[in-house]
């Protein structure tokens, strides 16, 4: 597999693009949206940004896949993390202890 | 150009090309992805920090936005793209390596070691603010206790101040955690800049630039999630508090 050498014009879309989301978390975050939405939008906005990162700026989208599946074990790992911890946490007092 | 010239040039060993790797594609390949498992851990790192955050925030969400809510939104924005922009700069960096323009190169490197620093000074006066008001957690500064004026942060009735000091804990472990890995990026630049002035790097040798440009990116990526995390968590609660 030969390197493939991105086109800076592809870099300066990217850019702008993470300069338009970063625009658009700070003038969503002064609305008051009903329950978690808020904090909702602007974590789909910020993975949106980090998913344009990596695939274009790290260039994972021309990577091998050896390369993808190294940052899907990691995800996967913060995965179970995030899971078993929120878990105990938010359980806790669910049964009355003795 | 001559049929066989291409294969010729590839056949001769590129004087970069450790003795363990068959040719300079393979040794990019193993280059990056080592760099890869090295981010690996970093995102572990960084994870149990965040995870951290969630349980904290989701227990005391009224202190949490108060306390963020007293973050300067201007900074934190204007950092953000700060560092966006330097990682464009690293990305062409990187392109201008890889096509072999090495005055340009030289050029992009300086320019996203200026964004680097440039963060790192707004990140100071942020972190001088702090301590003018007296946010600084604990008694980590002699003489300067954590002593929040409860009126200037409009803090609810029946907020505690202790759980405005937890989000400043995870405040400044997250951001200072963050901005070292800003100090070592840019000493890592330096080295690369270095090299590149000297010519070492070429369209056939640039892994070391590369992934250098994967640590700076990710390092970029954990400040994309710490600005809406950190400063705009309670933005739309404002007008609910006093």
């Amino acid at each position: 597999m030969s390197e493939h050498i991105v086109h800076p014009r592809v870099y300066l879309v990217v850019f702008l693009a993470l300069l338009v989301g970063t625009g658009l978390t700070a003038w969503v975050a002064f609305f008051d949206f009903p329950g978690p939405l808020n904090a909702v939008i602007a974590l789909t906005i910020a993975v949106v940004k980090a998913t344009l990162v990596i695939m274009y700026f790290m260039h994972v989208r021309y990577s091998s896949r050896l390369v993808a599946l190294m940052i899907a074990s990691a995800l996967f790992w913060m995965a179970i993390l995030f899971a078993l911890t929120i878990s105990d946490y938010s359980t806790r007092g669910w049964l009355p202890l003795t | 150009m001559p049929e066989g010239l291409a294969t010729t040039h590839e056949q001769a060993a590129h004087g970069a090309l450790q003795h363990h790797f068959e040719n300079m594609e393979q040794q990019r390949e193993a280059d990056t992805l080592g760099m890869w498992v090295f981010l690996v851990t970093e995102i572990m790192f960084f994870g149990g920090m965040f995870l951290a955050y969630t349980l904290y925030r989701y227990k005391y969400p009224e202190a949490f936005a108060a306390a963020s809510n007293h973050l300067d939104i201007k900074l934190g924005a204007t950092n953000t793209v700060v560092l966006i922009f330097s990682s464009f700069t690293m990305a062409m960096a990187v392109y201008s390596t890889q096509v072999g323009k090495r005055r340009n190169s030289i050029v992009f490197l300086i320019l996203t070691m200026m964004l680097g620093l440039t963060f790192l000074v707004i990140k100071a006066v942020e972190y001088h603010d702090k301590y003018v008001s007296n946010l600084i957690p604990g008694t980590l500064i002699p003489g300067h206790p954590f002593n929040p004026n409860a009126h200037e942060l409009h803090l609810p009735p029946g907020v505690s101040t202790g759980h405005v000091e937890m989000f400043y804990w995870i405040y400044f472990a997250m951001t200072g955690m963050h901005a070292l890995h800003m100090i070592i990026g840019i000493g890592v630049l330096t080295v690369i800049l270095i090299l590149a002035w000297r010519g070492r790097f070429s369209p056939e040798y640039h892994a070391p630039v590369e992934i250098t440009g994967l640590y700076w990116h990710f390092v970029d990526i954990v400040w994309i999630f710490l600005f809406p995390l950190l400063y705009l968590l309670g933005r739309h609660m404002e007008g609910h508090m006093g």
